[in-house]
């Protein structure tokens, strides 16, 4: 499968006594969807923070393309093709859609000291904006301020602004999060065929969709990842039934 | 559209306001109320000037009268060394007076450019209740160190004899110097417009509203915010440099703490983020300041309990002021303009 796209060796953060990953290690393959599940509490969103550079690591190393990004800032991860999305959708509310868009297309291009022309207009961001509104099927509501967009339609939103990166990879935070089953089912359609264009780190609650979406599954507990494995590993594994997955993978 | 449409008649109405109370000074021979008119621009460039960082950079800076006392204190520097012929400095070049405005502007400019990136670069790092007090500590410092600098006058301040010159106007017609006012609010009203509707508008705005959003889209906040501070203090300094050619005087005093407060309360009052907003704010200040705190007691009777107590009250007028302020906090986040032409976007 080649050379990883990221490769997270033993990235550890405490708070205080707290240890809130442990050592972890990740990989995640070209083509590949790799999703991180978890309990609550297990230290998901931490790690998302470390990867993504919010939060710096205790220890460990992040490699990215081959180049070592632990000491890069969140933007510069973003420019470098890592693009996230949130757990809680982070949008510009009181801009449209589109300008949403053309931020993140903005900062793609690196260039945002331009202090003249309109940039609504400039067809540079607005094009390409447009494109991936059309994408994920939010072109009819490119002018609605972000604040007027439903819960699902901001979701779809995330994931036009991560488009707009164009990413080298995805770290999409629980992108299902408190949608119907209807937009859950055409989400998962859709990332399901994102994986050609950019490999997916999924951190995901919804089972149905890690299980139908996921080559490769980790599961972490207390900051710790205790299994690692393909769907059929992860759901006949002991330690993970017992730990996380209940009833439900019966 | 109908909403930029209501803006915009708004704007116009606020511009022929100042426009109809020139033209009435001038029909009235009131050459006063000229005077109040330019008082009325140079506090609305301030304005312009924080509204930039505050309005739509939501960086709530206290601390806006060092850069108008830079401002202030270049043009007055410049002039009076003009006046003795003397140079300001002879190394590491020589710097010469003049009593050129296109001369003391850009330095104005320059100099408040460089005070702001010292002071944002430092207090660009806290934020909220953090970032208003650092902005109004070094403001204090460099009122003090004003005060303690007898070179220029101390606290006492510098006299200017005559107004610097402006090519092809007459330094003694009030009405001319209102008039480069005016261009100079002009032009930095159009400096601001279309920097808030180019690239760079577009990451400030959303800087305030998400940070978080703006870093993972690859953009450093610090980095748009510090650029904003600065250029917004630019604006403000010119309005400084303005102000000492208004009063003929430069003194620590352009710099205290009041000063900061009354460019606030313009920005607030006019409406935050609003183009048209400092200038509705200065109108009404200025406004309130003179016919409330001076014009109002000369008319109303002073005989009789009643009217010496409503001439004691006006004495604090500020009150009246206060009680505006609170009235378009609560009420009205639009401020005029947002109560004019709606659409108040409830912020900062």
């Amino acid at each position: 499968m080649g050379e990883p796209v990221l490769d997270i060796r033993g990235i550890s953060k405490s708070f205080g006594a707290l240890k809130a990953s442990d050592d972890v290690s990740l990989s995640l393959m070209p083509g590949e969807i790799h999703a991180l599940i978890g309990p609550n509490g297990a230290g998901k969103s931490t790690l998302v923070k470390q990867i993504a550079g919010e939060l710096a690591s205790d220890s460990g190393s992040i490699s990215f393309c081959g180049a070592d990004i632990s000491s890069l800032g969140p933007e510069a991860r973003a420019r470098a093709g890592l693009a996230r999305s949130f757990q809680v959708s982070s949008i510009l509310p009181e801009m449209s859609a589109l300008e949403n868009v053309e931020l993140a297309v903005m900062g793609q291009s690196k260039r945002i000291f331009g202090f003249f022309r309109r940039s609504l207009t400039d067809a540079r961001l607005a094009e390409p904006a447009s494109r991936h509104l059309l994408r994920v099927g939010l072109e009819h509501r490119a002018d609605v301020p972000a604040a007027e967009l439903s819960h699902g339609e901001r979701r779809q939103l995330e994931i036009a602004m991560a488009l707009a990166l164009k990413p080298k990879a995805f770290l999409l935070d629980e992108p299902m999060a408190g949608m119907g089953p209807e937009g859950s089912q055409r989400l998962t359609g859709f990332l399901d065929g994102l994986r050609s264009e950019a490999p997916l780190l999924l951190i995901e609650h919804d089972m149905d969709a890690v299980f139908r979406l996921a080559d490769r599954i980790s599961v972490l507990v207390y900051g710790r990842i205790i299994a690692s494995g393909s769907v059929a590993e992860i759901r006949s594994n002991a330690e993970v039934r017992s730990a996380y997955l209940g009833d439900e993978a019966a | 559209m109908t909403m930029a449409t209501r803006e915009n008649g708004t704007n116009v109405a606020v511009a022929g306001i100042l426009a109809s109370i020139v033209v009435y000074a001038l029909l009235a021979d009131e050459p006063f109320l000229i005077t109040l008119a330019t008082r009325v621009v140079i506090f609305a460039i301030a304005a312009v000037g924080l509204n930039l960082a505050l309005g739509y950079g939501g960086l709530v800076s206290f601390g806006h009268a060092a850069f108008f006392g830079i401002g202030g204190f270049a043009a007055g520097i410049l002039a009076s060394h003009a006046q003795d012929y003397t140079a300001v400095f002879e190394s590491p070049f020589l710097l010469e007076g003049t009593n050129q405005m296109l001369i003391i502007w850009p330095v104005a400019l320059v100099a408040a450019a460089l005070a702001a990136l010292a002071i944002g670069a430092l207090s660009l790092r806290t934020s909220g209740v953090y970032f208003i007090m650092i902005t109004l500590a070094f403001a204090q410092m460099i009122y003090y160190f004003a005060i303690s600098w007898p070179r220029y006058g101390g606290e006492d301040g510098l006299s200017i004899y005559t107004r610097n010159a402006f090519p092809g106007a007459d330094p003694y017609s009030n009405l001319h110097f209102f008039l480069i006012a005016v261009l100079a609010l002009a032009i930095s009203m159009l400096v601001v417009w279309r920097i808030t509707n180019a690239r760079f508008g577009l990451a400030l705005q959303a800087a305030r509203q998400n940070p978080g959003r703006v870093s993972a889209a690859g953009i450093k906040p610090y980095n748009v915010r510090l650029t904003a501070f600065v250029l917004s203090a630019m604006i403000t300094g010119l309005a400084g440099a303005l102000y000492v050619d208004l009063i003929k005087f430069v003194s620590p005093a352009m710099m205290s703490w009041h000063i900061s407060g009354e460019i606030m309360i313009i920005v607030i009052l006019g409406g935050v983020g609003r183009l048209f907003g400092p200038l509705a704010g200065a109108l009404m200040f200025v406004f309130m300041e003179h016919w409330l705190g001076t014009s109002l007691k000369e008319v109303l009777p002073r005989e009789g309990a009643f009217w010496d107590f409503i001439q004691g009250f006006l004495e604090h007028w500020r009150i009246l002021l206060g009680l505006t302020l609170l009235a378009v906090v609560l009420f009205a986040k639009g401020g005029i303009i947002g109560i004019l032409a709606g659409g108040g976007r409830g912020h900062g």
